[in-house]
């Protein structure tokens, strides 16, 4: 059986190493695409590649990209959640590709929470 | 769902939330025999029978955030449209596997869609943690993508490296050309 063979590993392994962070605890911010069966219906699957994208395109090696379960609230999917080191996670509900770009150029590069985008506190119900 | 890819990243959290540390994605597409066949099997936590037998049920989940669990449902249910099959062999402590055919031309068959864009996803998600396997067959061609051995060689480099990532979904997509399912 023909194994992938990734010729550009050892070139990149190189390049990456040379200018990402590799130590842990170094990340400044984490976002969390919510993969559950409703998020991924309702376009998750493209949120997270326009974020790799975007991440890799302005070489941001200290944002870490993961993914979560159902959050619950299966209306308002695509959702992401945003975490900046010592502040406290932000809900951002009906996504697309470029609201979440602008999200990681104003909130996460900026520092600004964009509200309009952002779960209301207190609106958070399950179902 | 669009397309069967998308199923397959919707069953594949399945297995990511019964704490799965390897999970293997097969694609067998056979022409001759008009045949598409997709296969996820975990090493996660596996259910009992009771479990299984109410599995199918598009109101049984165990979650707690909501009442409704919908992916097995919604794959068995475009497994049947297209003239398929659809099966969950499961051991508590074992692990699961998921087995969904489909007749290979037929007219309410989903698309494969976007595999490359879902492996991705997975391993950018879930990659430092477990294990993807992803082989795909089309008639007498074949590939194998498995991120024990690229994690190996990438060494003390994250896999889920955004830049890594983008060397990764350029080969999964010229390897799905060269097996001829992908255009
Ligand atoms: N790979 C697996 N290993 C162990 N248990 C599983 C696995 N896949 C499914 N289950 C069990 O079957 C239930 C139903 O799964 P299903 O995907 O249909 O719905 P769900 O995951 O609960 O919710 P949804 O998919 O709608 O977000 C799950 O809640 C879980 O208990
Ligand atoms: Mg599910």
């Amino acid at each position: 059986m023909k194994k992938l063979k990734i010729g550009d590993l050892e070139k990149i392994r190189e390049k990456v190493r040379r200018t990402a962070n590799l130590r842990q605890g170094k990340a400044r911010a984490k976002i969390t695409v919510h993969m559950g069966t409703c998020g991924i219906a309702a376009g998750a699957r493209e949120i997270l590649s326009a974020l790799l994208k975007e991440i890799e395109k302005k070489k941001l090696n200290d944002v870490i990209v993961t993914t979560s379960g159902c959050a619950g609230l299966c209306s308002r999917e695509p959702m992401a959640t945003v975490e900046i080191k010592d502040k406290p996670p932000v809900k951002y509900v009906d996504l697309t590709a470029e609201k979440i770009k602008k999200i990681l150029n104003v909130h996460i590069i900026k520092g600004n929470i964009i509200n309009d985008y952002a779960l209301a506190i207190g609106s958070e119900r399950t179902h | 769902m669009q397309d069967l890819s998308l199923h397959i990243l919707d069953i594949v959290e399945n297995s990511i939330d019964a704490g799965a540390k390897k999970i293997e994605i097969i694609i067998k597409e056979n022409i001759r025999q008009n045949l598409l066949v997709l296969k996820i099997k975990d090493n996660g936590k596996g259910m009992d029978k009771n479990t299984i037998a109410k599995v199918l049920d598009p109101f049984y989940t165990t979650k707690k955030t909501r009442r409704v669990g919908l992916g097995l449902s919604m794959l068995a249910q475009a497994a049947k449209e297209a003239e398929g099959d659809f099966n969950i062999k499961s051991k508590k402590g074992k692990g699961t596997t998921v087995t969904a055919k489909f007749v290979h031309d037929h007219i309410d068959r989903k698309p494969i869609g976007n595999m490359a864009e879902t492996i991705i996803v997975l391993i950018a998600g879930k990659g430092m943690k477990v294990d993807f396997i992803y082989e795909h067959h089309k008639n007498s061609k074949n590939f194998v993508f498995d991120t024990k051995i690229i994690k190996n060689e990438l060494n003390d480099v994250p896999i889920n490296n955004a830049e890594v990532l983008n060397i990764l979904r350029k080969n999964i997509i010229k390897e799905l050309k060269r097996i001829g399912t992908m255009i």
